[in-house]
């Protein structure tokens, strides 16, 4: 077969700036390279020298997707380093913001960025053309998530509530009450999205994928818990740094991440949903075998059903969280400064994201490392993109790139969060 | 024949991504948009791109790449009207925290092989390359203002605008005010209204996410913040030194505050 090309300049329907270039010699993909153009914003550099207090505000800056995980990893990897424990009622009201953010950003991805592609659609507003009932749903699914959001910490872009140690203002019992009705209303919207997403067609595919995600003994993950693998990695936050490493490549401005001892690995909803299932709630388990999924489930093409039944966990975790939720004593509690070093992890949307600072005995940052999911899974998207194309070199031109597309898509890779550029051993040559 | 609909175009620069989400997170409104205006280049959400030029573009995310000086002529050249939105597009955003020092030391900091990423010396706002018709300023700015400066611009009216101070939102919310009464030190007096007070709301200091608001008495503020509340120079420069860290009146103010450089 004759030599070709695929090119995508500016990959659209993801978050970020993005170039795909594959290049096939002989019937044999030559190169398959997901490159993200994204501009480095510097995010580590100009986080030292910074107050500790001001991480959470200027770590939310690295994604407008999903601020709230970029919070979250903060506040606790820097409570880590300081030695505080959060009482139980701002740790419940941890996990609902997280579930705001789920909902908000799985239903963007799944109506507005993922769904298109099953149906041969340029974007959601011919989605809403075809089928407005659906993208209805979406729509509030959006919303609940959210006002969630927002009702807790402000607004729902860079929420301005989270803080470490706490919350500056824990909201008020009747200020979550409302969002009770929202939130059975995700549930009813989230199974109907299920039900929907269940019936496209999916490409057969299921690679060989090393799965990593947080585990926790008694909740599906959001916060909190050990860095698992499908392949026998159990290890606690701290040593993250021992296992994983990243590494520099010249096609592409964000770093790739990569398990010292195996290479490529998954992280996402699909990797959460295969070492979490028996945390689902016993309606999300039942949802998603009526949706057809398998334990494991290693088609990334339904990543997108995943989604769906983790916006259906979302609501239903969320609605007990508002239904049991005491205001605490203090929205907060007090932090004292120290030099020390603490990390953590939480689960972002996209998949595992890795904090870790290190602070001067007055609380200033002097060193910050910041692992987001894209990067972490950009190895192992570059592998999909092989193993699809050669699957589809039969293809016509147009057709091929789509896949390709939709084959990136599948991970809904948020690329502005995936430019950050560390180095941890410095060549001074 | 039907009149052919404004064509609205959406672009990116260095950014979060968190301005155009703020289109998508428009709801019901998305929709009512895409009935007054043809969405024809925004490829965050659609894969569709019609050619320009462009009725209305909406820019996000600073200048800070070498090839942007060329894109920001282009955008400028298909679009009638340009506006810029966002922290990133009207002042240079927080990775104009650079600006303030070499950027070398930055890259070698973050990269090991800083040579394979050329990037400007300085993140800058859009209008200091190309003329813009319109600034929004807010990290992120306020989705209802979005909505209001495009339907002005569909209706050739001026697009609104609150020449205030966020104290004045704070006061009409009714909140205690932070700075007096809990001696906190809040951005509130010297920044642009249109959040809506939302971090005193919080019972937490503005940190002057929406930018400078017209002349603002940024040394007044600042002696306060000494004289009353303590705050020590270098709190001084990092207050003002933040999401609006490039924007003059708030670097001046924080360069004041600066630590003399050693002599040698």
């Amino acid at each position: 077969m004759k030599s070709r090309r695929v090119q995508v300049d500016y990959l659209a329907r993801v978050e970020g700036e993005a170039r795909l270039v594959l290049k096939v010699r002989d019937g044999r993909v030559m190169v398959a390279e997901f490159a993200i153009f994204e501009p480095p914003r510097f995010f580590e550099a100009f986080l030292r020298g910074r107050d500790f207090r001001e991480a959470p505000d200027l770590t939310a800056r690295i994604c407008g997707i999903c601020p709230v995980a970029y919070q979250m990893s903060a506040v606790h990897a820097l409570e880590a380093a300081l030695g505080v424990e959060v009482p139980r009622p701002v740790r419940e009201l941890r996990r609902l913001l997280y579930c705001g953010e789920w909902l908000a950003s799985h239903a963007l991805h799944v109506f507005f960025l993922h769904a298109p592609d099953f149906l041969g659609l340029p974007d959601a507003l011919a989605l809403a053309r075809q089928q407005p009932d659906k993208l209805r749903l979406g729509q509030l699914l959006k919303r609940v998530g959210n006002v969630v959001v927002s009702r807790l910490s402000g607004r729902e872009t860079h929420p301005v509530n989270v803080r470490v140690g706490g919350f500056y203002r824990a909201p008020r019992r009747e200020e979550l009450l409302p969002l009770a009705e929202d939130l059975k209303q995700a549930m009813e919207a989230a199974q109907a999205a299920l039900r929907w997403v269940a019936g496209f067609e999916f490409p057969d595919f299921a690679p060989d994928y090393e799965f990593v995600a947080l585990s926790h003994p008694g909740e599906y993950p959001m916060n909190e818990g050990r860095v698992a693998s499908s392949r026998g990695l159990d290890i606690p936050v701290t040593a993250y740094e021992e296992h994983f490493m990243e590494e520099q490549l010249p096609h592409t401005h964000a770093l790739h991440s990569r398990l010292k001892a195996r290479g490529a690995y998954l992280v996402g909803p699909l990797a959460r949903y295969n070492l979490n299932f028996a945390r689902l709630s016993p309606t999300a388990q039942a949802a998603a075998r009526e949706a057809g999924l398998t334990l494991p489930e290693t088609n990334p093409f339904k990543s997108i059903l995943v989604r769906a039944v983790e916006m259906l966990y979302a609501a239903e975790e969320a609605l007990r969280l508002v239904m049991a939720y005491e205001e605490p004593e203090l929205p907060a509690v007090a932090v004292t400064p120290r030099a020390a070093v603490g990390m953590a992890a939480t689960e972002a949307p996209r998949g595992l994201l890795y904090h870790r600072y290190e602070l001067d005995a007055g609380g200033l940052i002097s060193a910050a490392k910041i692992v987001p999911p894209t990067s972490q899974n950009q190895k192992r998207l570059e592998e999909d993109l092989r193993e699809v194309a050669e699957r589809h070199l039969d293809l016509p031109q147009e057709e091929l790139t789509w896949r390709l597309e939709q084959t990136v898509r599948n991970y809904d890779p948020c690329i502005s969060c995936a430019t950050h550029f560390l180095r941890l051993h410095m060549d001074r040559g | 024949m039907p009149k052919k609909k404004p064509k609205l175009a959406v672009w990116k620069f260095t950014s979060c991504d968190g301005c155009q989400l703020s289109l998508l997170y428009l709801e019901d409104e998305l929709l009512e948009l895409a009935e007054c205006v043809e969405i024809a280049y925004f490829p965050e959400a659609s894969r569709r791109r019609v050619p320009g030029p462009y009725d209305i573009s909406l820019v996000e995310g600073s200048v800070s790449l070498p090839e942007h000086l060329e894109q920001v002529q282009r955008v400028r050249r298909l679009s009638k009207v340009l506006i810029a939105f966002g922290t990133c597009a009207t002042s240079g955003g927080i990775q104009a925290l650079r600006n303030f020092t070499a950027v070398e030391d930055y890259a070698r900091l973050v990269y090991e092989r800083p040579e394979l990423i050329p990037v400007l010396a300085e993140s800058t706002p859009i209008s200091q390359h190309v003329p813009v018709d319109l600034e929004l300023q807010g990290c992120p700015p306020n989705r209802a203002q979005v909505v209001a400066a495009v339907a002005a611009c569909l209706h050739g009216a001026p697009p609104p605008r609150t020449p205030a101070s966020v104290c004045l939102e704070c006061k009409r919310a009714g909140h205690i005010c932070v700075l007096v009464s809990r001696g906190l030190p809040c951005l509130g007096p010297v920044t642009q209204a249109g959040c809506g007070a939302l971090c005193p709301g919080w019972h937490r200091p503005c940190y002057g996410c929406f930018g400078p608001k017209e002349t603002p008495k940024t040394s007044s503020l600042a002696r306060w913040f000494t004289e009353r509340l303590g705050a020590k120079e270098a709190e001084l420069v990092r207050a003002f030194r933040l999401f609006y860290a490039n924007a003059p009146a708030f670097r001046l103010e924080s360069e004041a505050h600066e630590e003399p450089p050693r002599p040698g």
